[in-house]
């Protein structure tokens, strides 16, 4: 178990690394971007001395390296810094602007992603690989056809075009389902489940079938090894061969694209919320790249980044404990 | 009527069909056969005999990409060609199991010995899992597995492949059924391990009394396992007939031809005296990627003209050696001396002449040749590389090389490999060899892969290319009529060190290292009785 315990750890370490060397190019990405907050904010009205001042209150005048360790030092302390812009709308001068810290804005938004991604991914991935398996099961039939028409459209299809067709039909001609999914603090439980069920039905649409064809493939990848063969004369039935004696080799393709598409539930969804207007983190990302609010954009960035690299680690460790090579040692 | 002559399966007239991608073509084209309750039939014949194929079908059984085309095959009152899937899956496991080629393959790396072992007893009702481990614990002791206890609740892979090997057998017997068939179950051991299932098989197989067909390439092999054989022949029957009579008086040619095979012997060169020696290696060590040393202060020469044969089993480093000379494995110390003149480790300092010297062919011709590159192609790329040959010159180089192999330049010269038999692929791996012409060629395990008639075809060649062209060859083998049939020495390595080399006449005459002594004894010979002399003789030392 020693063997596992260093593997595990070696590749929290490996994640760690990742992690450092994407602070760093996010964050001197976002240096190179052209303007900086103080442009932004000044828009029009800006001189060479008014900006001079600005970027001095705000710290922009000091070098790019220094600032980056001085995030650093604040990331890691869980302090992603105060939003540059925020203030600026709120208050009456520029000195309130400190007020307003990035995790205040970020947070409570991250969390409805993330309830948003974990809805859509209770209801997706059970569905997609018991779907896969179902469809390994009955390989080259009618139904594995019809159910690779339905994947690729639904894989190619836009995911707002998909978000419009939903809304067109549960919402506006069937009225089951609001098409706002705007929620609040004071709904129950339940009130937020069916609020945002079509933008959950959604992303369910959209990685289902990734994930599905992935799980079929896999499976079917096994079904010519020698051990499968044993198993069938064995007299087992095919349902039984395939849960029995494929799926279990099966799982580390099929972790890697759950994962994958779990980070993409919480990264890549901004088209989704922006349609059913949820309050999201894709929309304050996009928000802070337009006013250049380079804190808010330098911490979303860092979070979808973490998000992946943590999703991908999770794979690796499932992957490396369903391995019997790996658990069980010679 | 004694329960002895009970017939448990008959097949009559039995025609299956294989899928080429295109069309439905015969592989097995008519064959009849009878299998008593308790009785143990060899079915023998080379590659595409159709013998695995009969095999599966005699359980019932199609592979993907076969089908049934003609004929009968009754089990025990049950006819298996019209029986529905789910009337069969009754009879598998339970009544009709299957021993595989690949132990290692065939058992599921994701779930422990035992469990599959139970899952065909507790899935036909037959044991409780509770009845049916202990049962297999039995079982494991039975066959003579080290800690049978135990050994059941360890994964595939913490198993080695001949203890895996039994460990199948075991799983066969688990449900008592009435047929086994085995399916080249000792092809891919080595011949020590080979040599104890073979036993365990035989005596298992006799304690229960299970009929079983016992599927091989390996005459010597059969003759110890079966009462009755039958030879095929591109699907077809060639001749049937108890194992003794068989052995001794074959009536048609080409079961005679079969039997001919291990007579392939050439005259023993001497090493020449007064001579330095062509390829001398000092010493080495090796290990891949730090890991422990593969080869331990290996050392050999080799002279001008002549072929050592470097033997031993899986895991003694004999392949670790052709890498380090071919500069593919640079080894942590010691030096190799080509022609006197000391090797770069690596085959990247070397000059273009000394990698021209040194070439090497493959075990698998399958996997050593671009399946996308024509025959003219494979050849002429090292012919140009090596030997600077373009345009018209090239071509007749290429044509002359393939008259070396004995292969019709004008037929085979814009073949690709997927259009060549197995014997074909692997002369064409030989003409790619010479193409960069060559003193020196390493040859690893090339004939192990072939039914025997192609191999010694093979083996003829490589002799009269070494007269004709004076090549010295390093030939890596774990087969000992393969030696006795070309090398002029031998090495033999166990554990990554040599444990001796000399001629091939000091090596085969006693006295003997002990590792040499288990080899030589370990090959299984034709004589039908041989297994039960040599397994008397080993129990009777040791005890």
């Amino acid at each position: 178990m020693d063997g596992l315990a260093f593997l595990i750890i070696k590749r929290l370490f490996y994640g760690l690394l990742t992690l450092l060397a994407l602070s760093v190019i996010i964050f001197f990405m976002v240096e190179l971007l052209p303007g900086d907050t103080a442009t932004s904010l000044l828009a029009m009205g800006k001189t060479e001395e008014t900006l001079a001042a600005m970027r001095e209150q705000m710290g922009l005048d000091r070098p790019a390296v220094v600032r980056y360790f001085e995030w650093l030092g604040g990331v890691v302390q869980g302090d992603f810094g105060n939003s540059m812009v925020r203030g600026v709308h709120t208050s009456k001068g520029v000195s309130d602007m400190a007020n307003v810290s990035v995790i205040s804005i970020i947070s409570e938004r991250f969390m409805n992603t993330l309830f948003l991604a974990t809805y859509a991914a209770v209801i997706a991935v059970p569905i997609a690989i018991t779907l896969g398996v179902l469809i390994a099961l009955l390989r080259n039939s009618v139904y594995d056809r019809i159910a690779n028409v339905l994947t690729l459209t639904s894989i190619s299809s836009p995911e707002f075009f998909l978000a419009y067709i939903l809304i067109l039909y549960l919402a506006l001609k069937t009225g089951l389902f609001p098409a706002i999914s705007t929620i609040k603090d004071d709904m129950t439980f339940f009130e937020s489940l069916e609020r945002t069920f079509l933008p959950a039905l959604t992303l369910v649409l959209v990685c289902i079938a990734h994930m599905m064809r992935m799980t079929r493939a896999a499976i079917i990848n096994l079904l010519a090894s020698p051990y499968i063969e044993m198993a069938q004369m064995k007299g087992i039935p095919p349902w039984k061969v395939i849960v029995r004696h494929a799926l279990p080799n099966a799982w580390a393709p099929i972790i890697n694209v759950v994962a994958l598409n779990l980070a993409y539930l919480i990264t890549g969804v901004v088209l989704v919320e922006i349609v059913f207007v949820y309050p999201g983190i894709g929309q304050i990302l996009v928000d802070a790249v337009t006013l250049r609010d380079f804190p808010v954009v330098q911490a979303c960035c860092l979070i979808f980044a973490t998000t992946f690299i943590l999703l991908n680690l999770i794979a690796d460790v499932v992957a490396i404990v369903t391995n019997p090579r790996l658990r069980h040692p010679k | 009527m004694s329960s002895e002559n009970e017939i448990i399966l008959d097949i009559k007239g039995l025609k299956i069909d294989g899928f080429t991608g295109e069309q439905w073509l015969p592989i097995v084209k008519g064959v009849n056969l009878q299998l008593n309750k308790g009785e143990v039939l060899g079915l023998i014949g080379e590659s595409g005999a159709g013998k695995s194929t009969i095999g599966a079908a005699s359980m019932g059984f199609s592979r993907d990409g076969t089908r049934v085309s003609g004929g009968t095959i009754n089990f025990m009152g049950t006819e298996l060609t019209t029986a529905s899937e789910s009337q069969k899956r009754k009879l598998w496991g339970a009544k009709i199991a299957y021993v595989a080629q690949s132990a290692a393959a065939s058992f599921n790396p994701a779930h422990k010995i035992i469990d599959q072992h139970t899952e065909a007893p507790t899935h036909h009702n037959l044991f409780s899992k509770s009845d049916s481990e202990s049962d297999a614990v039995d079982l494991y002791n039975r066959l003579k597995l080290p800690d049978p206890d135990q050994i059941g609740f360890r994964y595939p892979h913490q198993v080695s492949g001949g203890q895996l090997q039994r460990a199948m057998t075991a799983m066969a017997m688990s449900c008592r059924p009435d047929l086994i068939i085995f399916d080249e179950p000792t092809t891919a051991l080595d011949v020590t391990t080979q040599i104890e299932v073979l036993a365990s098989i035989r005596d298992i197989v006799d304690q229960f009394g299970t009929a079983a067909i016992y599927i091989t390439h390996d005459l010597a092999v059969v003759a110890q396992m079966a009462d009755k054989i039958k030879v095929l022949l591109k699907g077809e029957e060639v001749e049937e007939a108890p194992t003794e009579r068989m052995m001794k008086s074959p009536k048609e040619e080409y079961t005679k031809s079969l039997w001919a095979v291990r007579s392939h012997q050439r005259k023993q060169k001497t090493r020449p005296e007064n001579s330095d020696a062509f390829l001398s290696i000092n010493s080495i060590d090796a290990s891949y990627s730090n890991g422990p040393k593969v080869l331990d202060a290996v050392s050999f020469d080799i002279y001008k003209g002549t072929t050592v044969a470097v033997v031993g089993e899986s895991g003694s480093g004999k392949s670790t050696a052709a890498r380090c000379i071919t500069g593919l494995l640079p080894p942590s110390t010691g030096k190799i001396l080509l022609d006197g003149k000391e090797l770069p480790s690596n085959f990247r300092d070397r000059s273009k002449d000394q990698l021209r010297q040194t070439q090497m062919i493959y075990q698998m011709a399958d996997t050593a040749l671009n399946p996308k590159v024509k025959v003219k192609e494979i050849i002429g790329r090292p012919a140009e590389f090596y030997e600077g040959f373009i345009g018209k010159d090239l071509d007749n180089r290429v044509d002359e090389l393939l008259e070396l192999i004995e292969m019709d330049p004008g037929e085979y010269r814009d073949r690709l490999p997927p259009e060549l038999s197995g014997g074909q692929k692997q002369r064409i791996g030989i003409a790619r060899a010479l193409a960069a012409n060559p003193s020196f060629i390493i040859c690893d395990e090339i004939t192990s892969a072939l039914d025997q008639l192609v191999a010694e075809g093979i083996l003829k060649l490589l002799d009269r290319l070494q007269n004709e062209l004076d090549l010295t060859y390093m030939f890596i083998t774990h087969d000992l009529a393969t030696v006795r049939a070309i090398a002029d020495e031998v090495v033999v390595m166990q554990n990554g060190k040599v444990v001796e080399q000399g001629p091939k006449t000091e090596m085969f005459t006693p006295p003997h290292h002990p590792y040499t002594d288990l080899l030589l004894s370990s090959i299984v010979e034709m004589d039908p009785n041989w297994l039960t002399t040599v397994i008397e003789k080993r129990e009777g030392t040791s005890s």
